[in-house]
């Protein structure tokens, strides 16, 4: 089990450098236990979404908070399959304090053959006093039939 | 451009994190069209690749906002309360256009939908639906922008 964590935690590096978004926001896993994924940002004056209070963008906690339920999915799963968000709910409790890096703790509490059902909290300080918190669901096995590259080509039947 | 078409602009452009997307804005009357043009940075799936979902979910919130901030003027930026996406396809490496559809403005609620598209129209990628907390113009001194 604790091989199969560390090939995951080697998976969560890789999807933080590999991914370009990622890597744009300067994501950063700081730690994968089994199901439960805990991810940062650091604060960054370009990803400001209020000008006035220099308090980071909600959007940017929405991506963390996506890219953060991905990890804990993946942590969850036996071996490495490709996910997709089928669906994400986020409540927005308070403004993040600007100047501080914001963290995302999120926990896969359930899978079954096709979905991993995962929560999240986003804070600053505390994990208690949440800035934020999500509930997602992923589709395993999202990629399927599309091969690498599969996005440059348009999809077959538009329906 | 009119007035608002430019006051649009200038409010997009105030936003460091609106810049760091590249998200632009059209406008027809007070109806607005978002676009997030293709840029390597966005991608969240480098293998296939596809648009990242927290960015996809981060550009319908800001349509919405825009949209709000359009239609209704508010004294305050409107913040966002909570959003329930819905990822229909994958964002393939092009365009993406949203526009967002104003369901019920309150005193303190608006209730907002949004879809996001590429190719296609009647083929969205995702969807959003959300509530944002407004302070109406009436309260403070910004007037609507249309």
């Amino acid at each position: 089990m604790s091989e199969h964590l560390d090939t995951m935690r080697e998976v969560a590096h890789a999807m933080n450098q590999g991914s370009p978004q990622a890597r744009a926001l300067g994501f950063e896993t700081v730690s994968l236990d089994h199901a439960t994924a805990v991810l940062k940002v650091p604060y960054d004056a370009k990803l400001i979404g209020d000008p006035d209070t220099g308090v980071i963008a909600g959007g940017v906690v929405t991506t963390l908070l996506d890219h953060c339920c991905g990890q804990a999915a993946h942590a969850a799963l036996d071996s490495f399959k490709f996910i997709a968000t089928l669906d994400l709910r986020i409540d927005y409790m308070r403004a993040a304090e600007p100047g501080k890096d914001i963290f995302a703790r999120a926990h896969c509490f359930k899978v079954t053959r096709n979905v991993a059902f995962v929560r999240a909290v986003a804070y600053d300080n505390d994990p208690d006093d949440p800035v934020a918190a999500a509930t997602a669901a992923f589709m395993l096995d999202s990629s399927k039939g599309k091969k690498p590259g599969g996005n440059y080509k348009p999809p077959k039947a538009a329906s | 451009m009119s007035q608002s078409a430019e006051q649009l602009k200038a409010l997009l452009e105030r936003i460091p994190y609106a810049r760091f997307l590249g998200v632009r804005a059209d406008l027809a009357g007070d109806e607005m069209t978002a676009v997030l043009p293709f840029s390597d940075h966005l991608i969240g799936n480098p293998t296939l690749p596809a648009i990242h979902g927290g960015v996809l979910g981060a550009f319908m919130e800001m349509t919405a906002l825009a949209q709000l901030s359009i239609k209704e003027g508010q004294a305050r930026q409107p913040r966002v309360i909570d959003v329930s996406i819905e990822y229909l396809r994958s964002g393939r490496p092009l365009t993406t256009y949203a526009r967002a559809e104003i369901k019920k403005v309150g005193r303190r609620i608006a209730n907002v939908h949004v879809e996001a598209w590429q190719e296609q129209r009647d083929a969205p990628i995702a969807a959003l639906r959300g509530h944002f907390l407004v302070t109406p113009a009436d309260e403070g001194l910004e007037l609507p922008l249309v």
